[in-house]
């Protein structure tokens, strides 16, 4: 064997070693993941019933159902949805179709930037600032959805605004030729070829605030209501505080409900984000450019 | 006819007035590419006017800067008029919707738009609030006749546009022009992307058509320049080197310039 | 017609208000933080906000120790996913046959999507007992499994910024490379990774960023001592974060007290340094993307 063919040779096994790394790095983050959601699914499943998803907790929320906490992360998300979508996507549609790059648009991008990295605590200490005290709103549905839509915001701006700039320019070049004012252009063509990544984007920004407890610990979550809340402005429970009060602040309490409040929780966040895998991949799928 | 000179050109041997008057048009953009540098042309109605010479001679832009479709670009310096029945279409006060639908455009690549073929059509009527739905279809009608493109496509006229051939997608796009019924229609390139066949369809095809609009054309050769031409402009550097009618300058050019183009010396 | 064109201007200027608030979100919140939070630095003296105690009960409002526990614990939770993340991004995107890749890609995704709290539960069952046992320790509340957790949570950020910034890397860079001789994997380090490096450097920023601000999973598991972290022997002591004090003491606190103005304090030194790291990060970003501009010129 020459001197050239032992390097060739050394050089192989060298590479197929660093693959062989890189493949376990991958592994190494990958087992966690699977393990979580496996213990969780594995534990969890057997206390999911009928009358654990549609009854009030009982005995000190020993015993009995979650249904006000799933009540409560369904109004939270729709509070925030409302709140975040048209907001977002108008940024959206500013950042991608209005304005021309100025120091202004700029600011706003840098302002974007800030309001994804700040903690979701700090948005508890501003939506408590502000709308529980300021506003005086309360600890209520209306305050912590608010918070939550200005925390989602910056997820579903820069989504939609990625999925608005993905349709191809001629398709405005040629609208706007054809007499098209600039609205008529983003309403007619834009928006709808866009709508799947908007879409995709919303979801996964709701998804992101249906699973946050830190923001609505101080404006809108309830350790335990005997009943359901009647409007915005009362307080309510939730998937994730409940886990949270759960498996820390309840003495004795049992590991079922726990891993089955985890499980529902689970479910209905990976749920959004199945939906938006969907809309995503079939959208990939059907687009005629 | 020996008025055709550099700078201030008008083709001889029209009667009447000139449907366009570009006068000391000057464009420059801020990354400094293509630019006009004092263009004067006098473009006559119901006839093929052809803007030819090499790439970056300004063609392009002349051409959208006529229905303002510039505005959509990073335009540095804008000055002097183009003059459309009598109005300034470079005006503040312009509107520039009204003067799209007046001055349809076809562009060098076909871009249908996302939708039926039918819905292709009459996208720009819509947009002009046009709601009545025997308007709409009498316009596809119309419109894929005079674009030669009806027998082709009326039996599958809910189908997606984008399934047409590249031909027929470019002869939609000449319907989607014509269903506004504008006076004006600017082509840029319109079959540079197309085979010998199509082409020759899309070239007889505004044959027919030059009868009732006035036709301003950039070639994507100066063979097809030869083809169509009533009256053919040459750009060369941002300048008109000569405008007359197009038997005259592709067999007799007075400039030098235009005759080493045409006899395909260089570009 | 008319009644258009002003339909039209309308909607522009909802657009433009949709477009700026985020600003005046930024503008608000910074606001509702200086409101609150600075009367903190009328009533406690710097000193005591510099001292080593939290003891808020006794008057004692020392953030050092805080900022120490978020530090370990941050350090703790980069050291474990920045390596993992940049491998894995790697792996993806130079070296994973395709199934792999489809595979690993919504697996990682699913991992952003999981609720820090249910991971938090997870730990309390499952790593801190884990923790306890294998390193023989008084109590699995400690640093160390916060940062484990907290390196979970930055991983799926770091793996899908650097992939991007890998796959960014021009093809013909490494195939440059493999023509002069080089194999695939002296490409992939020699050529493709140093390209991508700034991308990557910002992949890293952006997850040390979410672990800093990350608040249930720590709180649940760190063990919410607020002592003052020493040697590297701390990482296996409990500790606190800002964020779990602010998220643990919030609800207890008079409205308008020292202890709560202290708080919103916490939070507005937490948003300052996430904006610093978030600042940077884009900045990484928007300068490579001007360098990459004046080459394509």
């Amino acid at each position: 064997m020459s001197a050239s063919q032992r390097t060739a040779a050394r050089r192989l096994v060298i590479q197929r070693l660093g693959y062989a790394g890189l493949a376990l790095a991958a592994l190494l983050t990958v087992a966690p993941i699977a393990v979580i959601v496996g213990i969780m699914v594995w534990h969890g499943a057997p206390a999911i019933s009928v009358e654990f998803l549609t009854a009030m907790p009982r005995d000190g929320l020993r015993a009995g159902g979650i249904f006000p906490a799933i009540v409560g992360t369904f109004w939270l998300t729709i509070g925030t949805a409302i709140v975040a979508v048209p907001l977002g996507v108008g940024a959206a549609i500013y950042l991608a179709e209005y304005a021309a790059d100025s120091r202004w648009t700029r600011a706003i991008r840098v302002a974007i930037i800030n309001l994804a990295g700040i903690p979701s605590v700090v948005y508890g200490l501003f939506g408590l600032g502000l709308f529980v005290l300021f506003l005086q709103l309360g600890t209520s549905i209306i305050a912590g959805s608010l918070t939550l839509a200005i925390m989602t915001l910056p997820v579903i701006i820069s989504t939609a605004e990625e999925a608005l700039r993905a349709v191809p320019s001629s398709f405005r070049v040629v609208s706007i030729s054809l007499g098209g004012t600039r609205w008529q252009t983003v309403w007619r063509i834009v928006l709808p070829q866009a709508l799947p990544g908007i879409l995709t984007g919303v979801i996964l920004g709701l998804e992101r605030a249906a699973g946050e407890t830190a923001p609505i610990l101080f404006t809108a979550a309830a350790l335990f209501l005997p009943r359901l809340p009647s409007s915005i402005f009362d307080p309510t429970m939730a998937l994730p505080y409940h886990l949270f009060v759960i498996a820390t602040q309840i003495p004795g309490m049992p590991v079922q409900i726990q891993y089955g409040t985890a499980l529902v929780l689970l479910s209905f966040v990976l749920g959004m984000n199945l939906i938006a895998t969907l809309i995503r991949s079939r959208a990939r799928a059907r687009r005629q450019w | 006819m020996t008025s055709h000179q550099v700078g201030r050109a008008s083709p001889g041997q029209v009667n009447g007035e000139p449907k366009i008057r570009i006068e000391d048009l000057v464009v420059s953009y801020s990354d400094g590419t293509e630019s006009l540098r004092g263009v004067n042309l006098a473009i006559p109605p119901c006839a093929i006017t052809v803007l030819f010479g090499p790439a970056g001679g300004g063609k392009s832009t002349l051409l959208r800067t006529i229905n303002r479709l510039n505005d959509l670009a990073d335009v540095e310096t804008l000055s002097g008029h183009v003059w459309l029945d009598g109005a300034d279409v470079l005006d503040r006060r312009t509107d520039t919707i009204a003067l799209r639908r007046k001055v349809g455009m076809v562009f060098a690549r076909p871009v249908v738009l996302p939708m039926s073929i039918r819905q292709n059509v009459f996208y720009g009527l819509e947009l002009a609030g046009e709601r009545r739905q025997e308007a709409l279809q009498e316009a596809v009608e119309r419109s894929l006749r005079a674009a030669a493109l009806w027998d082709e496509v009326c039996d599958r006229l809910d189908e997606p546009a984008v399934a047409l051939s590249g031909g027929q997608q470019q002869r939609l796009c000449l319907a989607r022009v014509l269903a506004l019924e504008p006076e004006v229609i600017l082509l840029d390139e319109p079959t540079s992307g197309l085979d010998p066949i199509s082409t020759g369809r899309v070239e007889d095809t505004l044959q027919d058509l030059k009868a009732r609009y006035t036709l301003v054309l950039v070639p994507h050769s100066v063979q097809q320049a030869a083809r169509v031409a009533d009256h053919a402009a040459f750009l060369l550097g941002g300048e008109v080197v000569e405008f007359a009618p197009g038997r005259q300058v592709f067999t007799r050019p007075r400039d030098r310039r235009t005759e080493e183009y045409v006899t395909g010396r260089f570009g | 017609m008319r009644n258009s064109r002003v339909g039209e201007v309308i909607v522009a200027q909802l657009i433009r208000v949709a477009g700026y608030s985020a600003i005046v979100f930024v503008a608000l919140i910074l606001f509702f933080l200086i409101r609150e939070g600075g009367p903190a630095l009328l009533e406690v003296p710097v000193r005591n906000l510099l001292g080593v105690r939290w003891y808020p009960i006794e008057g004692y409002f020392g953030l050092l120790p805080l900022l120490g526990g978020t530090l370990v614990v941050t350090l703790g939770a980069t050291a474990i996913a920045a390596p993992l993340g940049v491998l894995t991004a790697v792996y993806i995107a130079e070296v994973a046959p395709r199934w792999a890749r489809e595979v690993l890609k919504p697996v990682i995704e699913l991992l952003a999507g999981i609720p820090s709290v249910a991971l938090g539960f997870v730990g309390i069952l499952v790593f801190v007992p884990f923790v306890r046992t294998t390193f023989g320790l008084p109590t699995g509340l400690s640093a160390f499994t916060g940062a484990i957790l907290l390196g979970l949570i930055a991983i799926p950020t770091i793996v899908s910024v650097a992939e991007d910034a890998i796959d960014a890397v021009p093809r013909t860079y490494r195939d440059a490379a493999l023509a002069l001789g080089a194999t695939d994997w002296q490409a992939i380090w020699r050529v493709t990774v140093p390209a991508a490096r700034t991308g990557i450097m910002t992949a890293v920023m952006l997850g040390v960023g979410r672990a800093i601000g990350e608040t249930m999973a720590v709180m649940m598991v760190t063990g919410n001592a607020p002592v003052m972290p020493s040697g590297l022997l701390a990482l296996f002591h409990p500790v606190r974060t800002m964020t779990a004090t602010i998220a643990a003491e919030m609800g207890e606190v008079a409205n308008g007290s020292t202890h709560y103005h202290t708080l919103f304090l916490i939070g507005m030194v937490l948003f300052l340094i996430t904006l610093a790291v978030n600042l940077v990060a884009a900045g990484i970003v928007f300068r490579q993307r001007k360098r990459a501009e004046r080459i394509l010129s």
